[in-house]
C-alpha cells in the first residue's frame, strides 16, 4: 500500500488489507494429526482456512490474526499448535 | 485604504475577500462578532457563502471538515471551550490533510471561568499538526489570513492553520486597519484548487484506517509538511509584500535588537507594549530588545537562534502554562530547545493569564529579573490572596 495524503483510499475490497501484521502467534497445521473434521475453517472468523488439493486444512497467514480459535477448537490433540512468530 | 474598524471586523471583511464557500462556526466570546459579521454579509448578499448554523463547535468543524473534504474552501473561527470541543476534529482536519483556515480569538480556558485573554487556547493544540500565526495588531491579524489560506492550500504543504490574536485586546479593539479590495486579494489568493475531494463519480475515503505499520509514516509525512511550511510561509510573505506593501516574510521579527544585550522573546498583542517598554528603557540607555514570534507552529528554531545570536540573555513571555513542567510555557520550552547549547541565559516568565494586564512597567521589572537571572517563574502573583 502506498502512503496517499490525508491517508485517502480508493473504493477496495477487505481482501486488500493484510492482516496477517496484527498476529503475535501463528497456527502450526500439523497434517498427520489432522482428522479432517473441517472445525477449523469453519470458525475461522477471517475465513482464511482453506483446503487444498491434498486435502489438507491450510492458514492463510497473509490474513490470520492469530487469535487462535482453531487451535482451541481443534478435537485433535497437538494438529493445531499456536508457536509464537519473532518478526 | 485605511479604515478605523474593530478587530473582529476586520477579520471578517478579510475573511470575505477570501470568497470561502462554506463557513460553519459556533458563537463564542470572544470570537462572536467575527461570525455575526459574515453572517450579516451572507444574509445581505454580500458574500456567496454557504454559512451553516450548527449546534455546536464540534459540529461547526467538523462540517469544515466534510465541505473541506467536498473541496470547498472554508473557514471557521473560535476560541478557548469552543476550541477545546473541537480537539478531536483537529487532529482529524490536519491527519486528512485538509486546508481549513480557522481564526482564533485567543481566551483562557476554564476552570476556572474567564472570558479574558491568553494563549492556552491554541497552544495546547501545538501537537495537532494545524499551522499556528499570531498577530501583534489588528492589521497583521488581517493579513495573515491572505497568507494562512495561501499556504494551507498548497499542494506542498494541505495542512490547516489557525490565525490566532488576543480576544479582547485585538478582537474588540478598534484600529485603523487597511483592509485590501477584492481585486487585489483575488490576485494573491487565487480560487480553491483541492488536491483531492470526495466526488461520488469518482469515489475516495480520506483519514483511512491505518494499522501499526503505517501510522507512524503518516505522522511523519505530516511533519515533513510542517517543515516544508517554514519556507512556504517566507515566501507567502514574501509575496504579500509585493503585492500589498506590508512585509511577513520572515517567521521572527526582531525590533531594536541589533546590539542588544538582553532580548524579550514574545507571542501576539503583547509585542506592542513590549515595544513602548523597550523604548523607554532604551531612552535611559538599557541595551534590550525584542524577538516577535509570528509563526509558532512551524516553530522557526533556526531562525531564533540566529536572532538571538548576539545576546546574552532571554526574556521569554508566556501567556500559557504548561502544568507540570516546572514554571514553563510552550514558548519558553521551546526556546530554551532552540537555544540549547548556546551558553544565552533563557528564563521564562508565565503572565497575562486570565486577562491579567501586561503593562511597560511589568517589562521592565521583568527585564531587571531576567539581568539578574531570576526566572522561570509566574510573573505578577498577587501574594496576598495566595
Amino acid at each position: 500500500m502506498v502512503l496517499n495524503i490525508g491517508c485517502a483510499a480508493r473504493p477496495g475490497k477487505a481482501g486488500d488489507n493484510k492482516t496477517g501484521s496484527w498476529r503475535v502467534f501463528k497456527p502450526v497445521f500439523n497434517q498427520e494429526l489432522c482428522k479432517k473434521c473441517g472445525l477449523c475453517a469453519l470458525l475461522c472468523p477471517e475465513g482464511c482456512v482453506t483446503v487444498n488439493d491434498e486435502e489438507e486444512y491450510i492458514p492463510d497467514y497473509d490474513y490470520c490474526k492469530g487469535c487462535g480459535l482453531c487451535a482451541e477448537e481443534c478435537p485433535a490433540d497437538g494438529a493445531i499448535d499456536m508457536v509464537q512468530e519473532e518478526k | 485604504m485605511l479604515k478605523i474598524t474593530e478587530g473582529s471586523h476586520a477579520v471578517a471583511e478579510a475573511v470575505k475577500f477570501c470568497r470561502p464557500e462554506v463557513i460553519a462556526a459556533y458563537p463564542i466570546t470572544p470570537q462572536t462578532h467575527i461570525v455575526e459579521a459574515l453572517a450579516e454579509m451572507v444574509a445581505n448578499c454580500e458574500l456567496d457563502s454557504e454559512y451553516i448554523c450548527v449546534e455546536s463547535e464540534f459540529s461547526a468543524l467538523s462540517a469544515c471538515l466534510g465541505a473541506s473534504a467536498a473541496g470547498s474552501r472554508v473557514y471557521s473561527a473560535t476560541s478557548s471551550q469552543g476550541l477545546a470541543l473541537m480537539f478531536e476534529v483537529c487532529f482529524n482536519v490536519a491527519g486528512m490533510r485538509l486546508p481549513v483556515v480557522m481564526s482564533i480569538a485567543n481566551r483562557s480556558l476554564g476552570a476556572p471561568l474567564s472570558i479574558w485573554n491568553d494563549q492556552q487556547d491554541s497552544i495546547s493544540l501545538r501537537d495537532s499538526g494545524w499551522m499556528q500565526v499570531y498577530a501583534e495588531d489588528n492589521q497583521e491579524a488581517t493579513d495573515l489570513h491572505f497568507i494562512a489560506y495561501k499556504v494551507a492550500e498548497d499542494h506542498d504543504i494541505l495542512l490547516p492553520a489557525f490565525v490566532c490574536f488576543d480576544g479582547f485586546i485585538l478582537s474588540h479593539t478598534y484600529e485603523p486597519v487597511d483592509v485590501p479590495a477584492q481585486e487585489e486579494v483575488d490576485a494573491y489568493l487565487p480560487s480553491f484548487k483541492p488536491y483531492q475531494r470526495l466526488d461520488a463519480a469518482d469515489p475516495i475515503s480520506m483519514g483511512m484506517y491505518a494499522t501499526p505499520d503505517y501510522y507512524m509514516e503518516f505522522r511523519y509525512e505530516i511533519s515533513r509538511a510542517m517543515e516544508r511550511a517554514k519556507e512556504a510561509l517566507k515566501r507567502a510573505g514574501r509575496e504579500f509584500d509585493e503585492e500589498f506593501g506590508r512585509d511577513y516574510s520572515a517567521p521572527v521579527e526582531g525590533y531594536r535588537l541589533e546590539d542588544a544585550d538582553t532580548a524579550i522573546v514574545a507571542l501576539g498583542s503583547i509585542c506592542g507594549t513590549v515595544k513602548d517598554a523597550i523604548d523607554e528603557m532604551r531612552g535611559s540607555g538599557r541595551k534590550v530588545g525584542l524577538l516577535k514570534i509570528r509563526s509558532f507552529r512551524p516553530f522557526p528554531d533556526k531562525e531564533i537562534l540566529k536572532a538571538l545570536d548576539d545576546v546574552s540573555t532571554v526574556a521569554v513571555l508566556d501567556k500559557n502554562v504548561s502544568l507540570g513542567s516546572g514554571a514553563g510555557g510552550a514558548l519558553g520550552l521551546e526556546v530554551k530547545d532552540a537555544l540549547y547549547g548556546s551558553g544565552i541565559e533563557v528564563k521564562d516568565y508565565i503572565t497575562g493569564l486570565g486577562g491579567r494586564d501586561v503593562r511597560k512597567r511589568d517589562i521592565a521589572n521583568i527585564t531587571d529579573l531576567a539581568e539578574s537571572g531570576k526566572g522561570d517563574m509566574y510573573y505578577g502573583l498577587r501574594e496576598e490572596v495566595l
